[in-house]
């Protein structure tokens, strides 16, 4: 399983209810469910992802996060987990608030656009960077935000969302490994994970 | 819900499978309907696929669509061409596994594949019931089925699927028998009937009254009103496909001809496939059936009958998971009608799986082989089963 879905898992408490927005086939899910009895529920775009989900045993909808996470009720979930979508999200600011409406807790995890190596290659080339985490060029890319660690903590002291927690790590988009950057992570860490909670919770 | 459409044999199969009768409702304890008047005795067609489990609880219920029958899976006799309307989906190793899985499907009330219906004999006039056959609802045929788990020994079902019509008697399951469903698969299905497929088969039932033969409903023993029945299918096959469907089916191809005839033979390929469909169709079912089973359709409303009029209040009552599939080129169902079930769940809080599955024939394609859906089907249960474990 790739690394920052290992760090979320490791947030998430056994038995709880969670709602992972964007699960693609169902990583995430289908290893909470085996290893904490996670009871979770899953919603997917893609309608071969999402089909790959279902047959392996979870529950998930096949459909759109904006729309869907509409019609929760209230803290209707432990956990609501954004991961790795972040950056291709219309309304940042809405979604995470219907995210801490439907759940007591979000966890978002996205790719950080200040890494070293981006910034050498803008400097260097003057280019759009192109990277493993990042890697799409300017006119073919379903990334419509550039997000840096620092931007996000910013962005969250703006809105209201509480930071709970900070964990930003270096490893590759489909490696299962990596570590934690606890020195400069807006200049070393490849992905920035948050667990958020509303002000006061 | 053409449900003899023509598919490949799809390996192993149930076998031999044979339709029996249970019979309840004898008077004067009978069996009153939802419009208020009461029927009795009622006889309930039936046949069943697999073995029960010693603790009763690997039942599943199977509920055919409008013009289906018990018959879902295996073959009656050596002989028969076909097997049964879903024997892609029903057998050993299947998606609905008969090794795993006692399943049971019954012909619905009103129908005339075995179940009372219009054309049994009403024991009061020792003649065929006709149009003294009490309308009949989805409810109605809801609680029938349950009448026969009762005989069969079955007091909770693992799953309850059905598309179409059939899927509107698994809604009517999870929600009016909420502790019997442990989870529930609607196929291209709807809450209630837009007034699109209202309009559709007010013409069908309209292409029968309008058959002289039809007679008022009164024509058993003389002839059927076989044409004003052929027309109203031919309309429930247009509903039934698609566009693109018929496009790739049919396009503007000419039936054994090279040329237009000039006059008002079956030019076209299409009209040939609608005239056999109509006249097939003729030979396996009673045209008052067809009157009644579409008007229960018609008067199906989930969120009427159950929610005073809200869909989130009706499935606050059921307690089931659920997995809910429509498919892209079904305009009879479209697929708003599943999202707006599905939001009604989740809004409960319920267990709910959607897919919308890209296919290019229409209303059918939950009949019609697609590995895809089988492998849903098949993972659904699994999970089912495993939870109900935990």
């Amino acid at each position: 399983m790739r690394y920052d879905l290992q760090v979320i898992a490791s947030w998430i408490d056994p038995g709880a209810k969670v709602l992972d927005l964007g699960c693609g086939s169902g990583e995430l899910l289908a290893h909470l469910r085996q290893e904490k009895g996670v009871r979770g529920t899953g919603i997917e775009l893609e309608e071969a992802k999402a089909k790959q989900g279902i047959e392996r045993g979870l529950a998930i909808i096949h459909g759109d996060i904006y729309e869907e996470i509409e019609d929760y009720p209230d803290q209707a979930f432990d956990f609501v987990v954004l991961s790795q979508t972040l950056q291709q999200v219309t309304d940042p600011a809405r979604l995470i608030r219907e995210m801490l409406r439907v759940g007591r807790l979000g966890i978002v995890s996205f790719p950080n656009f200040g890494v070293l190596g981006h910034r050498l290659q803008f400097f260097f080339t003057g280019r759009a960077p192109v990277s493993r985490e990042l890697p799409y060029q300017w006119h073919d890319t379903p990334n419509i935000r550039v997000i840096s660690i620092k931007d996000f903590r910013r962005f969250c002291a703006q809105s209201g969302f509480h930071i709970q927690k900070e964990v930003d790590i270096r490893s590759h988009h489909h490696e299962s490994t990596g570590q934690e950057v606890t020195f400069m992570p807006n200049l070393f860490s490849s992905y920035g994970i948050f667990l958020l909670g509303s002000r006061g919770a | 819900m053409s449900e003899y459409t023509e598919h490949t044999d799809s390996g192993a199969s149930v076998g031999r499978t044979e339709k029996r009768f249970f019979t309840f409702a004898e008077p004067p304890d009978v069996l009153g309907v939802e419009s208020g008047r009461t029927i009795g005795p009622v006889s309930v067609a039936y046949e069943t696929f697999g073995t029960l489990n010693a603790d009763r609880s690997n039942a599943i219920l199977l509920c055919h669509a409008l013009t289906g029958d018990s018959h879902a899976a295996g073959y009656y006799t050596r002989e028969d061409l076909k097997p049964g309307w879903w024997d892609i989906m029903v057998g050993p190793g299947k998606g609905i596994d008969t090794d795993r899985f006692f399943v049971v499907c019954s012909n619905v009330i009103g129908g005339c594949m075995g179940t009372t219906g219009p054309s049994s004999l009403n024991p009061a006039t020792g003649r065929p019931y006709g149009l003294d056959f009490p309308v009949v609802t989805v409810a109605d045929m809801v609680r029938v089925q349950k009448a026969l788990l009762e005989h069969l020994g079955v007091t909770r079902l693992h799953c309850v699927i059905g598309g179409s019509v059939g899927g509107m008697q698994v809604l009517e399951w999870a929600v009016r028998y909420p502790d019997m469903v442990r989870s529930a698969i609607p196929l291209a299905t709807t809450t209630k009937h837009s007034a699109l497929a209202i309009a559709f088969n007010e013409v069908a039932r309209q292409a029968i009254m309008a058959d002289p033969l039809w007679n008022g409903g009164d024509y058993y023993g003389g002839q059927a009103p076989a044409h004003g029945l052929s027309v109203a299918r031919m309309i429930g096959h247009i509903t039934y496909l698609s566009d693109q469907a018929m496009r790739t089916k049919f396009d503007r191809r000419l039936q054994d001809r090279s040329d237009i005839s000039f006059n008002f033979e079956a030019d076209f390929q299409v009209e040939s496939y609608l005239r056999y469909q109509g006249q097939k169709f003729v030979d396996r079912f009673d045209a008052n059936s067809f009157l009644y089973l579409t008007k229960a359709a018609d008067y199906y409303n989930l969120e009427q009958q159950h929610g005073a009029g809200s869909l989130v209040q009706a499935f606050s009552r059921a307690k089931a998971s659920f997995l809910v599939v429509s498919f892209t080129s079904d305009w009879l169902y479209p697929t708003y009608q599943s999202k707006a079930m599905v939001k009604a769940m989740k809004k409960n809080s319920l267990d709910v799986s959607f897919c919308e599955i890209a296919a290019d024939w229409g209303h059918d394609a939950f009949l019609l082989p697609n590995p895809a859906l089988t492998r849903l089907i098949r993972g659904f249960l699994d999970r089912v089963g495993q939870d109900r474990e935990d």
